[in-house]
């Protein structure tokens, strides 16, 4: 099963989000992260969407998208041709034992500490999935307390834009 | 001008065309209902005995019009009521505008009195809906819930209006009907591939849906199907497409289609698939659902492209426009090899075919047939009587069968049926069963009320017939509260509610009472008594295929 990102820009609307994740939810797809945002403009909201399936399934969800009338435009993205990035606050048991290993991961994953106090230690990561992955992977040798995501956010690289291709 | 919103409702409504429409007041809609008292002879308003009628005679009317269909409600109850019919009406692609009313603003979140969260509630069952929280975008917001109800694939759209802002004043501009959006011939490329499909075809087939009435392709469907010498089936939602006795014609496919219609698909290696959604109750098992074809597919929904199944050359287009550039492509044919296979399938039909003498379902209908006109609407309510219906009614002009296809509801009927003879003007017919009947009968009073003139046939068994059929086929017999065997006298019922009807039991005095039905003015009621086994034939068992077949069952 491969996974997809596809970016959707929508009227910045009350319930659009609800719009959006409610046919998800009856058509039971996959979602494993979901963002939304304000853009460029008042009166459009972003959505990034990733989730796992066959090719089916990815132009299943696209044209399902695309009949909501509060969607204006629908771009998929792939890591050839946009960048994607997602943050992440991780709050990791602080004892004597473990910091320094915890410190020594956290400096190679140039990961920041936000947060410092006796028991615990909170760091904010950004960077790709998978990199964000692997650090909560290294972590998990130690006492994670919590974990807050933001899920993925992506643009196209260059001068496109998800507003180009529209007719706006 | 300046308009208080409930005006602005209505005159956006008569600005869009409608003339017709169908609800039940209430607290929260008192005000639209001022306006329609005031503009009353401009609109005309159906007062149903429930919303669910109302809703289902607003859905009658677009199926037989082809027009939106409009249904006003109050909140709470009134929004509820609406749903079962709004879904309906979604799962058949029909146009439908549902108005409800709010609790005003300042109380919406309070859960005050007969408030419903109707938007949300209707969110995956419409194509769109909208909360007015702005007397000023109250005409827009009509005109746009107009404009996505018939544009592309229709359905329903609701726009819930809150009490306050159909008392505010707002601006009005009257504006004319907006346009359905612009339709689009698919690309020359797929085009081109669909033709060198079917060109180098040996055994194609035509099969249509509901989509060829919405986007009137029925001529180009035919020039398409005569010059590649391809028959022609459809499915539930296509009946009434083409004539049922165009030559072409091997009638309805799936779970109970015809014999022929289905073993020309089953042995076809090209079918061209306009506007069909390849639903469960068509393909049964996927796997084995045309299992040599190649599918070209046309559909003005592109997400029903290999939705259910894979598309060989899938179009999201609309078929007129495809068809029109597809046909110059195609080389003239005769396959008389196929020819005279679908032959062979039309005569096993015949054999197969229910040739009983006396009152079977199927005599029912043949006798029905001879007294319909080419423009009698038809509706139906959902089950054995349906299926009955769907095989064996003749047909001359398109949307002329009213009946829920995708939600199949029971209760559809009585309701559809008056919207289908408002919205035309014809004297029509209700074929329906002592159950589904038994659901929304007090409609009954609305089509004496407004001397609706509508055959009732009630195919009475005593039984849920449909669901006694399965049973009997794969759950032992188990007869579990299938057997209805109310007292209900339905002749004296309809007299009740002030229509008349009768009690028949041979085809002679069922002829008779369909004559005399079409000669009285109001809702005559026919209760036909027919035996409690009679079976639904052909039938594909569920997920099964054309190797499942079941055509006759043992003694």
């Amino acid at each position: 099963m491969s996974r997809h990102t596809v970016a959707v820009l929508v009227r910045n609307q009350f319930g659009v989000l609800n719009r959006v994740t409610s046919m998800f939810r009856r058509r039971q797809f996959n979602i494993d992260s979901l963002t939304v945002s304000e853009t460029e403009s008042n009166d459009y909201s972003r959505i990034t969407v990733v989730f796992g399936g066959g090719d089916a399934k990815k132009e299943q969800l696209i044209s399902q998208l695309s009949k909501l009338p509060d969607v204006i435009s629908i771009r998929e993205l792939n890591s050839q041709s946009a960048v994607s990035c997602e943050l992440m606050l991780i709050k990791m048991k602080n004892e004597s034992e473990t910091r320094e290993e915890i410190r020594a991961a956290a400096d190679a994953f140039n990961a920041v500490t936000v947060d410092y106090s006796r028991e615990s230690i909170v760091y904010q990561l950004t960077g790709e999935t998978h990199r964000i992955d692997e650090f909560v992977n290294l972590m998990r040798d130690f006492t994670i307390l919590e974990i807050c995501r933001t899920g993925s956010v992506s643009l196209e690289k260059g001068s496109t834009t998800i507003r180009k291709v529209t007719n706006l | 001008m300046q308009l208080s919103g409930a005006d602005i409702i209505v005159r956006t409504l008569i600005e869009q065309g409608c003339d017709s429409v169908f609800g039940y007041p209430g607290g929260q809609i008192l005000n639209v209902y001022d306006s329609l008292y005031k503009y009353q002879d401009e609109i005309h308003h159906t007062l149903t005995a429930h919303e669910q009628g109302a809703v289902h005679g607003a859905d009658g009317y677009a199926r037989a019009t082809g027009k939106v269909g409009v249904v006003i409600a109050t909140s709470g109850p009134g929004a509820t009521n609406l749903v079962t019919g709004i879904a309906t009406a979604y799962l058949d692609s029909i146009p439908l505008v549902a108005i409800t009313g709010n609790v005003a603003s300042s109380q919406i979140g309070s859960d005050s009195f007969q408030e419903i969260d109707i938007t949300g509630i209707t969110l995956p069952i419409t194509k769109h809906n909208y909360f007015v929280g702005d007397v000023n975008e109250l005409a827009d917001t009509m005109r746009e819930a107009f404009r996505i109800a018939k544009s592309g694939r229709p359905g329903p759209v609701l726009v819930d209006v809150p009490k306050d802002i159909q008392v505010a004043m707002g601006e009005y501009t009257p504006q004319p009907p907006v346009a359905a959006d612009e339709k689009h011939a698919a690309d020359d490329n797929a085009i081109m591939e669909a033709a060198e499909c079917i060109n180098a075809a040996e055994r194609p087939m035509v099969y249509f849906g509901g989509g060829i009435m919405t986007g009137e392709a029925q001529a180009e469907m035919l020039e398409l199907a005569e010059k590649i010498d391809a028959p022609i089936g459809c499915s539930m939602m296509g009946l009434s497409g083409i004539p049922t006795d165009h030559p072409r014609y091997l009638g309805m496919q799936g779970m109970h289609g015809h014999y022929a219609s289905s073993m020309a698909l089953h042995n076809a290696d090209c079918v061209i698939s306009l506007g069909v959604r390849f639903n469960d109750r068509v393909t049964g098992d996927k796997s084995k659902f045309a299992p040599q074809a190649k599918i070209i597919h046309i559909d003005i929904d592109g997400s029903e492209l290999s939705k259910n199944i894979n598309a060989f050359s899938g179009m999201k287009a609309d078929i007129k426009m495809t068809l029109q550039k597809l046909l110059p492509l195609l080389k003239k044919t005769a396959r008389p090899q196929w020819q005279a296979k679908i032959a062979e399938f039309r005569s096993d039909e015949e054999k197969h075919q229910d040739h009983r003498e006396g009152m079977t379902p199927r005599n029912a209908i043949l006798t029905l047939n001879r007294h319909l006109k080419p423009n009698t609407p038809i509706a139906t309510d959902v089950g054995q009587h349906q299926m009955w219906s769907a095989q064996n009614l003749k047909f001359t002009n398109s949307r002329r069968f009213i009946s829920s296809g995708g939600l199949g509801t029971m209760g559809f009927g009585i309701g559809a049926a008056i919207g289908a003879a408002t919205g035309t003007g014809e004297h029509t017919v209700l074929v329906t069963g002592d159950g589904s009947f038994g659901m929304c009968l007090t409609e009954l009073a609305t089509a004496v009320s407004y001397n609706i003139p509508v055959v009732i046939l009630i195919l009475n068994n005593g039984v849920l017939g449909m669901v006694r059929q399965w049973q009997t086929l794969f759950y032992n017999k188990h007869y579990s509260n299938t057997v209805l065997n109310r007292k209900t006298d339905f002749v004296q019922l309809a007299k009740a509610f002030g229509a008349d009807g009768e009690k028949v039991d041979t085809l002679d005095a069922l002829d008779a009472a369909i004559a005399k039905g079409f000669e009285y003015n109001g809702p005559y009621v026919i209760d036909c008594a027919i035996d409690k086994d009679e079976f639904v034939l052909p039938m594909l068992p569920p997920g099964g295929s054309m190797d499942d077949i079941i055509v006759k069952v043992g003694e």
